[in-house]
């Protein structure tokens, strides 16, 4: 079943706050896109829209939060992150907040509204702050998991969530835990670490590479602040080299996140598949993945070309 | 406390805070002086007149009022509040803005007791005071949110952002004190960037607006305590005329005192007319 990560949103903030977590959320005029108006469609004393205002859409959460609550807020990626930056770094993560950032509409998969909404750095601006989680689910389930895990864990989360279907990767039984990345297939030549959208593509690309011969160890690096230390390094130390896959600039994400790990820990010869230092544009969200290189044949070539180099 | 024997005290205790804000920030080496002493009145009177509802030996008290320092860099006047009130031992003031020290250069939540949120960087605390509000009122606490802006600080878009969601929201547990002392770093608001009418502007955005000489303490009790009687779901807002540096004849209406600490002899000076100043206002009965 093929859904967006977004569409996780709204609902579990229904059901968390029906377990009895004590949740708000504040908007900034996208509760429809984001899907967090089902939650105040339900719980509208509990609903807030700050209007298009981003920067006090994050304090407002952050004055919730310093109130006792746990305070969801998000808005689309772009604004979140870039436009509120000074707000997430001097008062969500200065102070230590309960603050869960869950922003949709982050990566290329945005389409047709082009380059100036397709949130490309949002990774490497909020896993460099002090205390930030950062959680990217590759699927609807991951991303009820990581809303809850996030809720449910003191302190600031980012949760990346996306405009976009995505293939179900998880089943019923999945439980998302905070720090884990998860080995989906395993593999003796190369380690493609995923996250997000790319991981679907990643499954698809140890087809393509398994159809060669190659045996793909495939890893949804769904925490990408605090890395899963152990369960990358000896993926590498078994398969000795990584490809990683990821809907943002190769330049400070998840990649850039794996290749300071392993570089101090496990040096492998390594390939960053992501979108090469450069903007967004408009398009459908297939032709755009072809477009930035983000396909499951792109991974495939990348780790091809990487094995090639290694010898 | 009847107003009486309230006036008498915050004026004393205001007159000690200034003194211990000089002090603090000469053994900082740094610091800003003039905005730490333009709001020592409003923050005298705001924990020692009775406005502020709190218990320094209960910080988390959840009944108590909660007190936002927008303008972070006046931390002094804040810090020199909690230790009077005894949040902390007076012996830390000494550290202040050194390493390893409970009070940073901007107030750190994290770190002292009594702080509720960090800030520092303008613009900020406005808009978590009204979330805090908006948070409190859900849960019906009586709390109110009382939170301190600067002058130059209204230039930052981000307050205005607050201002209409506070109205928007009815947000009238939320009462926003402005330390209108005209001066930022740069020299006078009206040159720097004009900020007009103040007034005008918070009651165009939908507020109750009061008003107070900041230095006048009957006065600013008067006006706080109306301030603190929610008027329904409207917030209100206490401009109050200031003189930055208030204390220090030399410091006193001068920008360059915004951010930059005495020297030796500067400091001999305005220690003997602060210890002036306490004589002059004597011992509460």
């Amino acid at each position: 079943m093929s859904k967006a990560t977004r569409a996780a949103y709204g609902e579990t903030l229904i059901e968390l706050l029906a377990d009895g977590v004590d949740v708000v959320a504040v908007e900034a005029d996208l509760s429809k896109s984001t899907t967090t108006g089902t939650f105040g469609d339900a719980h509208s004393a509990r609903f807030f829209n700050a209007g298009i205002a981003e920067q006090n859409m994050i304090d407002m959460a952050a004055g919730f939060a310093v109130a006792g609550k746990v305070a969801f807020t998000g808005s689309f990626a772009v604004f979140a992150t870039g436009r509120a930056y000074d707000q997430v770094r001097n008062t969500v993560c200065y102070s230590g907040l309960d603050v869960k950032i869950a922003p949709t509409h982050a990566g290329i998969t945005v389409g047709p509204d082009g380059g100036s909404h397709q949130m490309l750095e949002d990774i490497a601006l909020m896993r460099v702050l002090p205390g930030m989680r950062v959680l990217v689910p590759a699927d609807y389930r991951s991303a009820k998991g990581a809303i809850r895990a996030a809720a449910t864990t003191p302190g600031p989360f980012y949760v990346r969530l996306g405009r976009a279907s995505v293939p179900e990767v998880y089943g019923e039984d999945f439980a998302f835990e905070v720090g884990r990345a998860y080995v989906l297939r395993e593999g003796a030549d190369v380690t493609l670490a995923a996250c997000g959208i790319m991981v679907a593509e990643a499954l698809q690309a140890a087809d393509l590479l398994a159809e060669e011969g190659i045996s793909a160890e495939v890893i949804d690096v769904a925490t990408i602040k605090p890395l899963d230390a152990e369960t990358l390094v000896a993926s590498v130390r078994k398969t000795g080299a990584v490809v990683t896959c990821e809907e943002h600039s190769v330049i400070g994400g998840m990649g850039s996140a794996v290749a300071e790990l392993l570089g101090e820990n496990a040096p492998v010869p390594l390939a960053r598949v992501g979108v090469k230092d450069v903007f967004g544009t408009s398009g459908e969200p297939a032709e755009l993945m072809a477009h930035f290189g983000l396909t499951a044949a792109d991974v495939a070539e990348a780790a091809r070309n990487l094995l090639h180099r290694r010898g | 406390m009847d107003q009486h024997e309230a006036v008498s005290v915050v004026r004393q205790v205001a007159a000690r805070m200034r003194l211990d804000i000089v002090e603090m920030i000469a053994e900082a080496g740094s610091g800003h002086p003039g905005g730490s002493l333009s709001a020592a009145d409003i923050v005298a009177a705001l924990y020692f007149g009775g406005v502020l509802h709190h218990d320094p030996g209960r910080p988390d008290m959840p009944e108590r009022d909660r007190f936002v320092l927008s303008k972070g860099h006046a931390a002094p006047v804040l810090y020199a509040a909690l230790a009077e009130a005894g949040y902390f031992g007076r012996d830390h003031l000494a550290t202040l803005r050194k390493l390893g020290s409970i009070l940073q250069g901007h107030p750190d939540s994290k770190k002292t007791s009594g702080v509720e949120v960090s800030t520092g960087s303008l613009g900020q605390g406005l808009s978590i005071s009204v979330g805090l509000a908006l948070g409190l009122a859900l849960d019906e606490s009586a709390s109110r949110v009382f939170c301190l802006l600067g002058d130059g600080e209204l230039q930052e878009g981000q307050v205005w952002e607050a201002a209409m969601a506070a109205s928007h929201h009815g947000a009238g547990n939320l009462v926003a004190i402005v330390d209108h002392n005209g001066l930022q770093i740069d020299g006078a608001c009206s040159e720097v960037m004009c900020l007009g009418d103040v007034e005008a502007k918070f009651r165009a955005f939908g507020w109750r607006v009061l008003g107070s000489d900041g230095h006048d303490v009957p006065a600013l009790l008067e006006t706080l305590a109306a301030a603190r009687e929610s008027d329904g779901g409207v917030p209100t807002v206490v401009v109050c005329r200031t003189v930055k540096g208030r204390g220090v004849s030399f410091m006193e209406g001068e920008a360059g005192w915004h951010g930059k600490a005495p020297n030796a002899a500067e400091t001999e000076q305005a220690v003997a007319e602060l210890r002036a100043a306490i004589e002059r206002e004597g011992v509460p009965a």
